[in-house]
């Protein structure tokens, strides 16, 4: 299973983005593998508008089951829901300490979306 | 006399706009046309109690997806550059929301999945009392496209006489929508740090569109003089104040006007369009 991370940084200690549509990049992490990926965001980073919707897509379309972030808006959630991703909210932490948390499943669920457009 | 458009703009709101477009409507002897652009919050009508007689819904071209022709091949959510359009594994969704109706999502479909629905984004009314025609546009709850609402306004405008714009405030789009081709444009502000500050922008922006203009001191005596002092110092004409008034203002919230209750604006109100060229 393939697990998207939000991240503002690279590295090991990369924290987190809490941000989902202007995170920098996405973290891609293979469970089975353990291979991770990046896939750069910074096109919707500095997007005028809609920024949440296209970076689902490229959740989508990096072929998550599940993404880890800090907050997800309704046009972003529409998105992932409509094509089966589960999405995760987390504090503040390192990739590492949001992936750990998640397996240990103490990371809930975001079952609608938590904020509003343009958070 | 010649068809003169006269925009009426301010940069800050509540300087003043309406007060003056209605009392320079009222001023004038000769067939006026007013267009309320103020589309967020019409209210011109309210002071010159003209009856709408029509109304005409304004849309957009929106997309439509046919789910059967669509290849999801992605070409039209890569084209458009204001996200409305996202497409998956499942399927392409149209945002409308986000759409600037440019119609370039339809051209290059390959597969011609995508045909363009109207989508409304407000209404114009119009009406006419005598010798004044008055039109205005009203945005739709929910919608944030506003130029092309003030454009649908402009076109219902008069193509000769007078026709006086009341102009939105802020300095961007739907200013440039509103008072771009007037042939002049009377910026309205307040002796103020507040109506200051965005005169500058709003001047700012009238000359980038290379639109003729000068201010009106509205309320003056309030505050103090640095609208004087930066005017002069810009080159910008004052054509004239008027002072702060009590009365005026309670008239005003009446909705009354102010037109009885400032001595001489009358008067200087009905030589205006002349003025500023109109008999040229």
């Amino acid at each position: 299973m393939k697990i998207a991370l939000t991240i503002s940084d690279r590295g090991p200690e990369a924290m987190l983005d809490l941000r989902f549509g202007r995170a920098a990049a996405f973290l891609v992490h293979d469970t089975e593998s353990g291979e991770e990926t990046i896939v750069d965001n910074t096109q919707n980073l500095t997007a005028a508008q809609g920024a949440g919707i296209q970076s689902a897509a490229h959740v989508v379309n990096a072929g998550a089951a599940v993404l880890i972030t800090g907050h997800c808006g309704p046009k972003a959630f529409q998105v992932l829901q409509g094509e089966g991703v589960r999405v995760f909210g987390s504090p503040a932490a390192t990739v590492g300490e949001a992936l750990a948390a998640f397996k240990a499943g103490t990371l809930k669920e975001i079952l609608d979306a938590d904020v509003e457009s343009h958070w | 006399m010649r068809p003169l458009t006269i925009a009426v703009a301010s940069g800050k709101g509540g300087t003043g706009k309406t007060t003056l477009a209605v009392a320079l409507a009222r001023a004038i002897r000769d067939e006026v046309t007013v267009l309320d652009c103020d589309v967020e919050e019409p209210n011109a009508a309210l002071f010159l109690r003209v009856p709408f007689t029509e109304e005409e819904p304004v849309t957009l071209p929106v997309p439509e997806i046919d789910k059967e022709k669509c290849t999801v091949c992605g070409e039209c959510s890569r084209f458009c550059r204001y996200n409305a359009l996202v497409t998956t594994r499942s399927g392409t969704t149209v945002f409308p929301e986000l759409c600037h109706s440019c119609g370039g999502c339809a051209l290059v479909c390959p597969a011609g999945a995508i045909r363009e629905v109207p989508r409304l984004i407000g209404r114009t009314r119009s009406g006419r009392a005598g010798r004044l025609t008055l039109v205005e546009g009203e945005l739709e709850i929910g919608r944030a496209l506003v130029p092309p609402l003030i454009r649908a306004v402009r076109r219902r405008g008069a193509a000769q006489g007078l026709t006086i714009i009341d102009c939105p405030p802020g300095t961007s789009c739907p200013l440039v929508a509103a008072a771009g081709g007037a042939d002049y444009v009377l910026l309205v502000t307040e002796p103020t740090a507040f109506g200051l500050h965005d005169l500058t922008l709003a001047a700012a922006s009238l000359r980038e569109l290379g639109l003729p203009h000068s201010v009106i001191i509205n309320r003056a005596g309030l505050g103090d003089d640095r609208v004087e002092v930066w005017c002069r110092e810009a080159g910008i004409p004052v054509l004239f104040r008027i002072p702060f008034s009590r009365a005026a203002a309670e008239a005003q919230s009446r909705g009354e006007g102010v037109l009885e209750h400032i001595p001489g604006l009358r008067e200087l109100l009905a030589v205006l369009p002349e003025r500023l060229g109109g008999d040229a």
